[in-house]
């Protein structure tokens, strides 16, 4: 099918403020929109910029704003988003620097996952084998430990936008994946970082980063488990 | 820029991750430089499992897992690092399990393990649980769990610096040079030791479950310097990726019970691997699909495709244990596996070959053993050679682990011992040189036109059936390509985020990777794993249980110089004599 897609564009080292371009193209209804981007980069213009790797939705690079939603652009088909003779509109995702076209500033986020203590804390003598973890317990992180930090729920957040101290979701995320795991001995730690004023009680429920996350990980679900811990002082 | 670490290690997948937390370990400074995020790396897309003989679930041994990788390997697997690994691999899952990786759990709160292809109990009678697996994600938590630990280390990392070059002088290694996405600046990285990491090149291929970012950079780098990159022949193809976009779909659907079925819904692999049928390893059933479909049993719209059936599997396997791939059928290709056959086709997934290392992980120069000082390599990059002529599933998670931890270890005792060798007077010359040449360039050909003939060629004359006129026609398409290449043109003139040059650079690495891919591929006149040929279909134990070594020639452009390096066909406690390969 025939479709305009429409990016916007932004050169550090040329433009003063971002700017819309328009691209025209003939795209299968199953395309990927990466394969989009593909074909104007590859094949129209070489100079357009964007993140990504795996091209399967396990890696995290391209989260972008696809018709004024999050998504990543390798999850997403043509089909889902646009119809013959239509235009398809993408942008940075919001609330993060945009560095060049699609490109923007990561570190913040990933200043913010730092910030919660996103790794295993168990210091008692390991045993000579695996610690036991019985599967209904391993099934508790089973939807925090997907998470693969594209920041697609992050940067959908009001609350993000508005103050970018916030925590935000992704790391909320991650905090739970260690919270709820029943090896894991550093809980209280956790809760009193959950408790800071960047930290849950921001969340005002509006449900954006559930509704953006390629992962489908109930993350409002998740960060009202996380509000129930704080409260009540352990998972 | 100029920076000094002890350690510098080179891509932060599985393999540079554990590499730098164990080189850290081992009192040195470190670095990891990577060309993405971590957490981008493609150690995270490996879904089924990580082999290791817990015996969780059924009785095993590391003596069945070291048997099964060498037969898997078509005996070119090097039996002393099958022994190492087979026994390491215990170790380092429960580490990972240490770590905090959440498994998925047997009832008795032990890692659960299911079959996967290959892998038996008592030396090839059955089918065998050994993957630890967490569902379908496993590459994804371990990624996560290894990044997790690095950040619980303080690591210190350059995300997005690409390692352009190596420093090598009088067969020393004394760094690397990066470029930096962000400024476009050049970077020296000057080090005791060097680890390199930085993962496969499936995108030589036009059908591949590789990321668009694995283009063979640093076995290129490696190539260039007239140093040999080894069996380069031996490429997996993945029987499983989904039908024409080669995503990967994980073997572990047919350890949980997948069956491959042909047009007439016949479960064919009974034809071809009687006893352990849908779970022979990749190379067999790779090859038996392509059969299928060639003698007109394909399905799909092109008929290029095979089934695979999971409609009998109970919902909670299919959406728990096989979540992922779940997902994936149903996104892409609107099927669902509770009720519709997936359409699968192969798809180009793993480089056995690569840079040659001891079983420490130090690089060698020859086949005769010479070693670089202070250079050390692991992951799929590494050729050590665990996984000969063809990789068993869940053995490269494995690899990445147990080698990454190996060379981690021996660079940084390496490190301590040693100064900081001395760096040319301009280290970065090279490199500014190589980016100049690039930008200069006018050539109406952009690196996408020249990428998509070498990826359609390759999947047409060096895939997996070859034979020698095909082969021999992408010598001379691969020379053409590299002249049209002379004169890519690079579009974007900006500093920063300049996407346009990375892939004219990336291009150049992938060309290399194609060149010794094929040379070597040529000069095999035998069948043997991965490698097979309608011209010489027999394996050929006489004249061809020997590592191939294939140098670039550096005073006669295009030419290939190829060596050998024998087998080593004992372990330190076991070994195990050729037989023929029947399953």
């Amino acid at each position: 099918m025939n479709i305009t897609v429409k990016i916007l564009r932004f050169d550090p080292e040329q433009d003063k403020k971002q700017h819309w371009e328009n691209y025209a193209l003939e795209v299968a209804p199953t395309d990927r929109v990466l394969d989009i981007l593909h074909q104007v980069k590859w094949f129209q213009d070489t100079t357009l910029n964007f993140r990504r790797s795996c091209g399967h939705g396990i890696c995290g690079s391209d989260a972008m704003l696809i018709n004024g939603r999050n998504r990543l652009a390798c999850k997403t088909l043509a089909r889902d988003v646009v119809k013959e003779g239509g235009t398809l509109s993408v942008e940075p995702i919001r609330g993060l620097k945009v560095v060049k076209d699609l490109v923007v500033d990561m570190e913040p986020f990933f200043d913010s996952y730092k910030a919660i203590m996103p790794f295993f804390v168990n210091e008692s003598p390991a045993p000579a084998r695996e610690r036991l973890q019985s599967p209904e317990h391993a099934e508790l992180m089973a939807h925090s430990s997907n998470c693969i930090l594209c920041a697609c729920c992050t940067t959908s957040c009001p609350i993000f936008w508005a103050n970018g101290s916030y925590l935000g979701p992704a790391s909320i995320v991650q905090a739970h994946r260690f919270i709820f795991d029943s090896r894991d001995e550093a809980t209280q730690q956790r809760l009193g970082l959950m408790n800071q004023n960047t930290g849950v009680w921001r969340c005002r429920t509006a449900y954006n980063c559930t509704e953006a996350c390629p992962r489908e990980i109930p993350i409002t679900e998740l960060i009202e488990q996380v509000k129930r811990s704080v409260m009540y002082g352990q998972a | 820029m100029h920076h000094r670490y002890d350690v510098v290690v080179v891509g932060a997948g599985g393999a540079g991750l554990m590499a730098a937390l164990y080189a850290a370990k081992g009192n040195v400074s470190v670095a990891c430089v990577s060309k993405l995020y971590p957490t981008r790396s493609h150690t995270g897309a490996a879904q089924g499992g990580i082999g290791a003989s817990l015996g969780n679930v059924g009785e095993d041994h590391w003596e069945w897992h070291m048997f099964d990788t060498i037969k898997g390997g078509d005996y070119l697997t090097d039996q002393d690092a099958a022994e190492v690994f087979s026994k390491d691999i215990v170790d380092a899952v429960i580490e990972l399990e240490h770590m905090g990786l959440p498994f998925s759990r047997e009832a008795d709160g032990t890692i659960a393990q299911r079959k996967f292809g290959g892998h038996t109990r008592e030396f090839g009678k059955a089918a065998v649980e050994r993957a630890c697996y967490a569902k379908d994600r496993t590459g994804h938590m371990i990624l996560q769990t290894l990044y997790q630990q690095n950040v619980k280390n303080g690591t210190t990392f350059y995300n997005e610096f690409h390692v352009f070059d190596l420093l090598i002088e009088d067969g020393r290694c004394t760094g690397v040079v990066a470029y930096d996405l962000a400024t476009g600046e050049l970077h020296t990285f000057h080090a005791k030791a060097v680890i390199l990491a930085a993962g496969g090149y499936g995108r030589v291929f036009k059908i591949t479950s590789n990321a668009f970012t694995l283009t063979g950079d640093l076995m290129s780098i490696y190539y260039r310097k007239g140093l040999p990159l080894e069996d380069m022949e031996f490429y997996q193809f993945h029987p499983t990726g989904l039908s024409k976009l080669g995503i990967l779909v994980t073997e572990g659907i047919r350890g949980e019970g997948g069956i491959l079925r042909n047009v007439n819904e016949e479960r064919f692999m009974e034809r071809y691997a009687p006893t352990i049928k849908d779970l022979a390893p990749r190379d067999i059933v790779a090859r038996s699909m392509i059969t299928e479909i060639r003698e007109g049993r394909g399905v799909g719209p092109d008929k290029d495709a095979i089934y695979i059936d999971l409609t009998h599997l109970p919902r909670e396997t299919v959406e728990g244990k096989l979540a992922e791939i779940t997902d994936l059928a149903r996104t892409y290709l609107g099927l669902d596996p509770l009720k519709d056959m997936v359409l699968v086709q192969p798809t180009a997934h793993y480089a056995m070959g690569g840079i040659p290392t001891d079983i420490d992980g130090q690089c060698l120069s020859d086949g005769a053993g010479g070693k670089i000082e202070g250079l050390y390599a692991a992951g799929e990059q590494a050729c050590v050679s665990l996984h000969g002529a063809n990789r068993l599933g869940t053995n490269s998670l494995g690899d990445l682990v147990v080698f990454g931890r190996r060379a981690g270890i021996s660079a940084a005792k390496y490190a301590r011992q040693a100064e900081y060798g001395r760096l040319s007077e301009d280290p970065e010359a090279e490199t500014r040189e190589m980016l100049a040449g690039l930008r200069s360039n006018s050539g109406k050909d952009n690196p996408a036109d020249i990428r998509k003939v070498l990826q359609e060629t390759m999947m047409n004359n060096v895939g997996i059936f070859r034979n020698g006129p095909d082969m021999e026609k992408q010598v001379e398409i691969i020379k053409e390509l590299k002249e049209r290449y002379k004169n890519v043109g690079v579009a974007d003139v900006s500093a920063k985020f300049n996407g346009d040059l990375i892939d004219a650079v990336e291009l150049g690495f992938l060309l290399d990777c194609a060149e010794a891919m094929t040379a070597s591929a040529v000069n095999r006149t035998e069948s043997r794993g991965a490698h097979e040929r309608e011209d010489y279909t027999e394996r050929d134990d006489k004249n061809w249980l020997k590592h191939t070594m294939a140098y670039k020639d550096l005073n006669n452009e295009g030419n290939v110089l190829i060596g050998y390096k024998p087998v080593a066909l004992k372990g330190y406690t076991r070994a195990f004599e050729p037989k023929a390969r029947v399953y």
